[in-house]
């Protein structure tokens, strides 16, 4: 095969040494799709310049095993020769010139300027960072790094406090870590029974239907199609899935099939837990969550009387202003039915961005360091002080979390210069005209991405980064299985990687070392920082993934197997037992009234990924999806005299949007669907928080829907 | 602030809780005449079918920080002027605000012998009629209301013949129209339950229960379940007002500022509210008032819908149940009946709202008809939907020959038939041949049968044309 000679810019790049294990040479460079925390390993070979890229599915994955990728990974070559790509630096003259193209001295001078200016004059957390979770782990690594010690800022955080946060609390407050699925996903085609609450893993993640062999149990607002190949589908009130839990965990209780000798020896709080649920009887759940009393009793006899069973939960259990109490809640089920822990059962939540698992561990995160470390630890922070050869007094606290940050920015008292890595919140943020506001009112955004997303556009230097296939990197994917994704193609002429630019900028401030723009030099260092802790990397080495087929974290040393079932023997609490905590149901932030008479809630399509900043630029894709659209119930398209495709307005509180209707019976009758990779659905959305993850609301809100011809002009109801 | 609650039932327990939930430096006294640690009254009746064990509907101690709790302690008497309520112990018990959540207790109908009968309202009532079910050979339950009825199925199903005896025409006649309650005693019928309608009893004996014909009933464990009466003494020596139940306006609060009442010993707007989710509501109320948490908190009324608790019989009821076809009144009844099945659903609609719907055997539309209940909302043009799910949203399965051409069918790789038509006439015979050429077949997996299928009508076709 052939090999890149390449150049990152202008910094040359230590070439990944050869792979113990060959990749087939007529396959090409054995790597990763761009994609989903799936992350299906592809073969990408050929020649960007000639047209020959071509992308094969990897048999040695077992997430994809089987020749298995969906459109969005057979396309995904078309990201590297596609027009959109960004390939120089833009920036503007003034904050009103249009963006323009300048030399990489040039626009690495004037952010690192500007960054001094700002804190020179607002202090150190006037400039804030605001990271993704589709980097790599080197990346996500670098930036937290970057912040604490380049930026001295405690202004840090990620897009994946919109994405995992809810789920990493409860699991950490049940089983004292954090990972994903705690055990392979090959374990999940075993299971005799699996419930999916608020997954639609056919369209987010095809391949890992694959892996839903049995009884499949799934609880969504929508008839989704996962919910389709189900054997039971609880059709749940959008934001009640914790009253459902609660219901289910009552009924598990009272007919028997509470796992009392695993209670007794594996966990603690099941008295109080008990008590809790008293007052959930059946027919009170079903009077709030609208699924029927014979569904609930169904679904926990067929989740009890499995001899293997998993409860799994994704973005619609979570993101709500109760997301971490309703994890709680299925895991109070999953623990009183003995499942965590014992081979091939468990609760696991099923993470959504590329890494968004290895993304939420070394330090991206407001409140944490590297290996899954509490920013306000001591030992941690004396920890990590130390391999970063600085004071642990220096380092940081604690900083706002996501929302929290953007709604600060270019306030008194908030930041007033933002770095974004990786994230495209103009889109992907809840209430998104109020954040685009906000990144309006900063004196310096700056952005590095591979195409102009929506918030690149805004930006005042636009920085074009390396992608993928270009460079290498660790990913960790939603098993805890830390992946490698190797450089396939070289970059085209004038990009540059995360690493190089955050080398580049920590020179400019004044570090010249400790910022290697090396991935293999980065990953050694991420190394020795998450040594220790619980996601502990110190054990893994490029090597070793790539003879492993990838490896599970914790790995404490390189002798060490690695950890695909973290929980067999005891959990990673102090006494080494699952925590089962008492939780109660509230109402969703925002209830549907006479103005605002129906749910909505938001998700995904097949076709595009998250913002769709890289998927709505692929011709395939943007065929299959080119438009945003509003699912609604059909009784409704009867009282607006409307049909498939005419255009409807949508409006909440917060804004306003206009999409075209598409009438569905997969829709309960009071509730509506908008997907969010396009510009629109997150003005609707909710930024109500949790008060322990911060996850804003983003899949309930309630809208009124006009036809748009008929829509009053203006927001005439708006604050009602 | 010194917080007194009269009874540590559902309200009272929940109004604490409420109240903790709210403001944790008011503090809560709570006297409860039971002796018993709080238990969710709603489940007895599982209790004594044996579907739920009594430490299984206990609920979360309310004892704790802030508050007190004051079990086996009967209050006597409220002095309104100096503020202090006085128990049965001789002990005094000074309060800012007090909340009378007394509930109610068993009607002891006036028959000769009653008190041999065993009522049911509490966990030591229930444990009295396990203890006599062990020894009897049968059980009489006297009163066909949602009590009696939920007794009578548990009891019968711990294996004894019972016997319901209901005074009036139908079955849970202030839920269930007379149609419904014909059904719903088949239903009984068939789990071993032998309802009697319409009949009197006139006295109650150690050997049986005699009824009014003279007809004596030779079962040894009698149950009553004739209904139930507010508890409203106390409130009525201390001279506040007192209908049914104790009246409060929509704060809750009765004539005097500082006492409220609330659960099944209220009267609100002339109703007096038997369920535990009104009582729920009201404590939430006063908790959001007496708190300042919400000072426009206000208890408008309560929706009620009743669940039947007895397994092997669903039913639901919700609303105004007896109403009929009226057009002048804009009401419309939809009902369909299916006896031999136990199947009864009727929906009353009045001006495109559900106002009523009684849902009697298998309803897999219950909870959707409870919401539109509760919340008001507008029904869809056809209510078949709603009593039968599936009905208008029955996919036919699409058969290759009507499907057109542009029919999506691998969601995963957006390929339409017409691409694997297309495919299958340049030479791809196989599935493997026409994922190799379209990807379809290699995301989820689920158009793999749709595929096959195709492939096997494409050529079918051919060889019909050779």
């Amino acid at each position: 095969m052939k090999r890149p000679e390449s150049t990152i810019g202008s910094m040359p790049i230590s070439l990944f040494p050869q792979a113990p294990v060959m990749s087939p040479a007529r396959l090409g460079e054995a790597t990763h799709c761009p994609y989903c925390a799936l992350q299906c390993g592809m073969y990408v070979n050929g020649d960007i310049s000639d047209g020959t890229l071509t992308i094969t599915p990897r048999h040695d994955i077992p997430a994809n095993a089987g020749g298995l990728l969906c459109q969005k990974g057979w396309t995904a070559g078309e990201l590297l020769t596609g027009g959109a790509r960004l390939t120089t630096p833009l920036a503007r003259a003034g904050h009103t010139s249009p963006l323009s193209p300048v030399s990489w001295e040039d626009a690495l001078d004037r952010v690192a300027g500007a960054v001094r200016e700002i804190q020179a004059e607002h202090g150190d957390d006037a400039v804030a960072v605001f990271g993704g979770g589709g980097l790599t782990n080197e990346k996500a690594y670098q930036l937290g790094k970057f912040a604490r010690v380049a930026l001295r800022t405690s202004q840090i955080d990620y897009n994946g406090r919109f994405c995992m946060s809810s789920a990493a609390a409860a699991s950490n407050r049940a089983f004292g870590m954090d990972r994903g699925l705690p055990f392979p996903i090959t374990d999940v085609a075993g299971a005799g029974a699996v419930m999916m609450v608020g997954g639609n893993v056919a369209d987010t993640m095809p391949p890992f239907m694959r892996h839903l062999r049995n009884t499949l149990i799934v609880v969504d607002p929508r008839e989704t199609r996962t919910a389709r190949q189900a054997t039971l589908h609880l059709r749940v009130t959008p934001g009640t899935d914790l009253a459902l839990a609660l219901g289910l965990l009552h009924i598990a209780i009272t007919e028997g099939y509470a796992d009392e000798d695993y209670i007794a020896a594996r966990t603690t709080g099941f008295q109080e837990v008990r008590a809790s649920v008293a007052s959930w009887w059946p027919e009170r759940a079903e009077r709030v969550t609208g699924v029927p009393v014979a569904q609930m009793r169904e679904a926990v006899h067929l989740l009890g009387s499995a001899r293997t069973a998993m409860i799994l939960t994704g973005r619609g259990a979570e993101q709500h202003s109760k997301g971490v109490d309703t994890v709680t809640a299925f895991i109070n089920l999953a623990l009183t039915l003995g499942l965590p822990g014992r081979a091939g059962s468990g609760y696991g939540c099923v993470t959504g961005q590329g890494n968004g698992q290895g993304g939420r561990e070394h330090g991206q995160k407001a409140d944490q360091l590297p290996g899954y470390r509490r920013i306000d630890d001591p030992a941690a922070r004396a920890h990590v002080a130390g391999v970063w050869g600085v004071d642990p007094d220096a380092l940081p606290g604690p900083g706002r979390s996501a929302y929290e940050l953007l709604d600060s920015l270019g306030t008194p008292g908030g930041p007033r210069g933002l770095l974004v890595f990786g994230s495209n919140p103009v889109i992907s943020a809840p209430r998104s005209s109020h954040v685009t506001e906000r990144l309006a009112a900063l004196d310096l955004l700056v952005v590095s991405d591979f195409v102009l997303s929506e918030t690149a556009a805004m930006a005042d230097v636009v920085l074009p980064t390396t992608q993928w296939a270009e460079e290498h990197g660790t990913m960790t994917n939603l098993e805890g299985r830390v992946l490698l994704r190797r450089q396939a193609v070289a970059p085209p002429s004038g990009v540059r990687s995360d690493l190089a630019i955050l080398s580049g900028l920590a020179a400019r401030l004044g570090l010249a070392d400790g910022f290697s723009a090396d991935p293999g030099t980065v990953f050694d260092e991420l190394r020795r920082a998450s040594a220790g802790g619980v996601a502990d990397y110190s054990g893994i080495t490029y090597e070793r993934i790539a003879s492993e087929t990838g490896v599970f974290w914790p790995a404490p040393s390189e002798d060490h197997p690695g950890t695909p079932r973290p929980f067999l023997d005891r959990f990673a609490t102090p006494d080494g037992r699952a925590r089962l905590v008492p939780v109660d149901h509230r109402p969703v932030a925002e209830e549907v009234d006479d103005h605002y008479p129906y749910y909505l809630t938001t998700g995904r399509v097949l076709a595009h990924y998250q913002s769709g900043a890289q998927t709505r630029r692929i011709p395939a894709l943007n065929e299959a999806a080119p438009e945003t659209y509003l699912e609604i119930p059909p009784d409704l398209a009867e009282r607006l005299n409307v049909t498939s495709g005419d255009m409807l307005t949508v409006t909440s509180r917060r804004g306003s949007t206009e999409a075209a209707a598409r009438v569905s019976r997969a829709i309960r009758h009071d509730t509506v669907f908008m997907p969010f990779h396009w510009e629109g659905a997150n003005r609707l959305t909710n930024p109500a928080l949790d008060p322990v993850s911060r996850m804003p609301e983003f899949k309930v809100c309630a809208v009124r829907i006009e036809r748009r011809d008929a829509a009053p002009s203006g927001e005439r109801r708006l604050g009602a | 602030m010194r917080l007194v609650v009269v009874g540590n039932g559902m309200a009272g327990t929940r109004l604490a809780s409420e109240v903790r939930a709210r403001d944790k430096d008011i503090q809560v006294t709570v006297f409860g005449a039971e002796t018993r640690r709080p238990y969710n009254r709603v489940l007895l009746s599982n209790v004594l079918a044996g579907t739920a064990t009594p430490e299984q509907v206990r609920l979360p101690s309310q004892t704790g920080e802030g508050v007190t709790a004051r079990l086996g302690v009967t209050v006597t008497a409220i002095d309104r002027d100096s503020r202090t309520i006085r128990t049965a112990d001789g002990g005094r018990e000074p309060y800012d605000v007090l909340v009378l959540a007394t509930g109610s207790e068993p009607v002891v109908p006036p028959i000769p012998g009653a008190t041999r009968a065993i009522t049911f309202r509490t966990m030591d009532d229930c444990d009295r009629i396990l203890g006599a079910a062990a020894t009897a050979t049968g059980a009489v339950v006297i009163g066909g209301g949602l009590l009696g009825v939920e007794a009578a199925r548990g009891l019968a199903g711990r294996g004894m013949p019972v016997t319901l005896l209901h005074l009036g025409g139908h079955l849970m006649e202030r839920q269930l129209d007379a149609e419904a309650g014909l059904v719903l005693g088949e239903a009984l019928a068939g789990l071993g339950v032998s309802v009697r309608t319409g009949v009197q009893v006139a006295a109650i004996h150690s050997h049986g229960v005699e009824l009014a014909t003279g007809e004596v009933l030779a079962l040894e464990l009698v149950v009553l379940a004739c209904g139930v009466r507010p508890v409203v003494g106390l409130a009525r020596d201390a001279g506040l007002e007192v209908g049914h139940g104790v009246v409060v306006d929509d704060r809750l609060r009765t004539r005097d500022p500082a006492i409220y009442a609330i659960g099944e010993c209220a009267q609100h707007d002339g109703t007096v509210y038997g369920l535990v989710a009104p009582a729920w509501e009201q404590a939430a109320v006063v908790a959001d008032l007496i708190t300042g948490a919400d000072k426009a908190a206000r208890y408008r009324g309560s929706r009620l819908v009743t669940r039947l608790k007895a397994r092997s019989v669903e039913l639901a009821a919700m609303g105004e149940t007896q109403l009929t076809d009226d057009s002048a009144a804009a009401v419309e009844v939809v009902r369909f009946t299916h006896r031999a099945r136990g199947i009864y659903r009727k929906l009353i609609i009045r001006n495109d709202r559900l106002v009523g719907a009684i849902l009697l055997g298998e309803a897999p539309t219950v909870g959707t008809l409870t919401q539109l209940y509760d919340r008001g909302g507008p029904l869809p043009g056809d209510p078949a939907g709603l009593l039968f799910p599936g009905f208008d949203g029955a996919m036919l399965a699409d058969s290759p020959v009507r499907m057109p051409d542009s029919a999506r069918v691998c969601e995963c790789n957006n390929v339409t038939k017409g691409r694997i038509r297309a495919c299958w006439e340049a030479g791809a015979r196989d599935t493997a041949a026409v994922a190799a050429a379209t990807r379809a077949t290699t995301g989820c997996g689920s158009c793999r049968s749709a595929v096959e299928g195709l492939i096997g009508w494409l050529s079918e076709q051919e060889e019909v044309r050779a």
